[in-house]
């Protein structure tokens, strides 16, 4: 190897233009309109580069995994290995069996406080959560609560989608066990301090498990800098397939807790008397993985790197403040979440029309966008509202787009003058 | 180029704006609440009974313009009605919103409800044009559940 560094290339610049002919879908109509696809935060289009990687998957190497001495399962193997690495190196956890497949976020939540709780929660304890969890990392914390007899307490937050920050500083405490935060709100785009937030439950040993969700796309993700016991992210958010998804967990927390599911794969022997149980990650990727769709996230996550996510946050930076202040200027609507730290969500009421009919509307001249409670109904409570209409971005959001979805806002005032 | 005029039409618009019947009952017999969770709809209803017969009926809540103007229809078009009659109604009014596009819907017994034909070309919308008259529903069988659209 060479001594002489390389010069330093500049980055390539982004060209939203590039970014677009890599997206199939964005190509297509919809109701005889160009498709305006801002409901990203739901899921996000997937770019060439993964289509290609799951048809050459099931193309060309197509077999099952540690359980062949042929030559395929061998090749499938050591993609899904390869896979593992790319998410380690994603989110920079330490080591890569740190990184254990899941299904979704959804489940990689299930997880942790499945395996967690069996082994390190009971009685007395209490799990801390936020006024703006998806229903997710609610119901999953609600039902430990119930087996074990934990507590479960909740940060408020303030009517413009912050975390009250006194109520975080009293809420964690000695009794926390664990502390399960969003780190980039999907219904009012709030970014959470989670920094703090660990810092201060690690104070207390309490162990925090971050949402991202939505952050995994929209921010560079560095899970030792962050120091969170856990992280969770869901493939098809990340430009890449559904039904895959990825758990981040300490090595040492993942050592001590027990399997989550039983079955092929997470065992080293089985017998009658005594089942042994394998190592990390495999002792919480119990049966046949979704091989493909874990090829298909690295690819999406080869896509996104190869893009750079600095710049994908700056272009989404530029087009929030952009739709922020395009969507202020229409008469009667409402920005819901305006928090001084925000990403990638533009969630708005409009006085007379109801998020629904925006939605219908809207759909009408191409421009998808999500309406309703978008599974956090405590933060539609808290802000007194039934539903919301949101429009989320992604690297290839363009003004254009922006400028669509004021134009059919503007057509729904219409229809309801 | 697309007719939205065909969901939203007139008298939808008008009855979203101006809902007839919108409040309370001063005696309720029967009420029921019904709720879609798909959009946060939720409405209350109250009916007064005169024997099998609607005497009085109200709805509260809030919602889309096609859930409010179907309950503000659906509580005109049931007033003065028996059990029976409202039931058949209901019948055709869920035959109407699910049909196929060309099926004609049967205007004489349905009478205004049949602004609502425009809804099946929208099937995310369907549960919002039925949300009230399922809510009448459980309160006429007087479940204590919260009607949903589920
Ligand atoms: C903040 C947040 N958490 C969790 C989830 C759940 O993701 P999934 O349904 O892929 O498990 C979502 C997506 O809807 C989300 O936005």
């Amino acid at each position: 190897m060479s001594q002489v560094p390389a010069p330093t290339a500049a980055p390539p610049r982004f060209d939203v233009g590039c970014v677009r002919k890599e997206f199939p879908i964005l190509a297509r109509e919809v109701h005889g309109q160009p498709l305006v696809y801002l409901d990203n935060a739901a899921t996000t289009q997937k770019p060439r580069a993964v289509i290609d990687a799951l048809v050459r998957y099931y193309t060309e190497h197509n077999a099952n995994i540690h359980r062949g001495v042929h030559y395929l399962s061998e090749a499938a193997t050591q993609a899904h290995e390869n896979a593992r690495r790319t998410v380690q190196r994603f989110v920079n956890a330490r080591e890569a069996r740190e990184i254990v497949f899941t299904r979704n976020a959804t489940e990689g939540i299930n997880l942790v406080a499945q395996s967690v709780g069996q082994a390190h929660v009971g009685e007395g304890d209490e799990i801390v959560i936020t006024g703006m969890e998806h229903h997710s990392n609610i119901v999953p914390w609600q039902m430990l609560c119930e087996r074990t007899g934990a507590r479960l307490k909740v940060v408020p937050i303030t009517v413009e989608g912050e975390l009250v920050s006194e109520e975080v500083e009293r809420l964690i405490g000695p009794r926390t066990k664990l502390v399960a935060v969003v780190h980039l709100s999907n219904s009012l785009g709030t970014v959470n301090p989670v920094e703090r937030i660990i810092e201060l439950a690690h104070q207390h040993d309490a162990a925090v498990l971050v949402d991202g969700a939505q952050s995994a796309y929209h921010l560079p993700i560095d899970v030792q800098a962050l120091d969170c016991d856990f992280y969770v992210a869901t493939g098809h958010k990340l430009y890449g397939p559904t039904g895959i998804g990825l758990l981040y967990g300490k090595a040492e927390r993942l050592d001590e807790m027990p399997p989550y599911q039983g079955g092929g794969d997470m065992i080293s022997s089985v017998t009658f008397e005594k089942t042994t149980y394998n190592e990390l990650p495999y002792k919480f990727e119990a049966g046949t993985p979704h091989i493909a769709g874990a090829i298909g996230l690295a690819a999406a996550i080869d896509y996104l790197t190869g893009v750079g996510l600095d710049q994908v946050a700056a272009h989404e930076r530029d087009l929030l403040a952009y739709g922020t202040s395009a969507l202020g200027q229409v008469p009667g609507l409402r920005l819901v979440g305006t928090a001084a730290n925000k990403a990638s969500i533009l969630s708005f009421v409009m006085d007379g029309v109801h998020p629904h009919d925006i939605g219908t509307i809207v759909d009408q001249m191409g421009v998808a966008i999500r309406t309703g409670h978008h599974c956090t109904q405590p933060v539609m409570d808290r802000m007194g509202i039934p539903a919301t209409a949101r429009a989320s971005l992604a690297m290839y959001s363009t003004r254009g787009d922006i400028d669509a979805l004021v134009a059919a806002v503007g057509r729904a005032r219409e229809v309801f003058a | 180029m697309f007719d939205l005029r065909d969901l939203y039409q007139e008298v939808i618009l008008d009855h979203n704006k101006r809902p007839r019947n919108f409040g309370q009952l001063a005696r309720p017999d029967r009420s029921a609440e019904g709720y879609n969770p798909l959009c946060g709809d939720k409405l209350t209803l109250q009916i007064e009974f005169d024997g099998d017969v609607i005497r009085d009926v109200a709805f509260d809540g809030s919602g889309c313009a096609i859930s409010k103007a179907s309950a503000s229809l659906m509580t005109e078009s049931v007033k003065g009605k028996t059990l029976d009659e409202v039931r058949a109604l209901f019948e055709k009014f869920q035959a109407m919103v699910t049909a196929d596009a060309e099926v004609e819907p049967d205007a004489d017994a349905l009478g205004k409800l049949s602004v609502f034909a425009g809804v099946r070309a929208y099937p995310a919308r369907v549960k919002c044009a039925v949300l009230a008259w399922h809510t009448l529903r459980s309160a006429v069988e007087g479940a204590d559940d919260v009607a949903t659209t589920e």
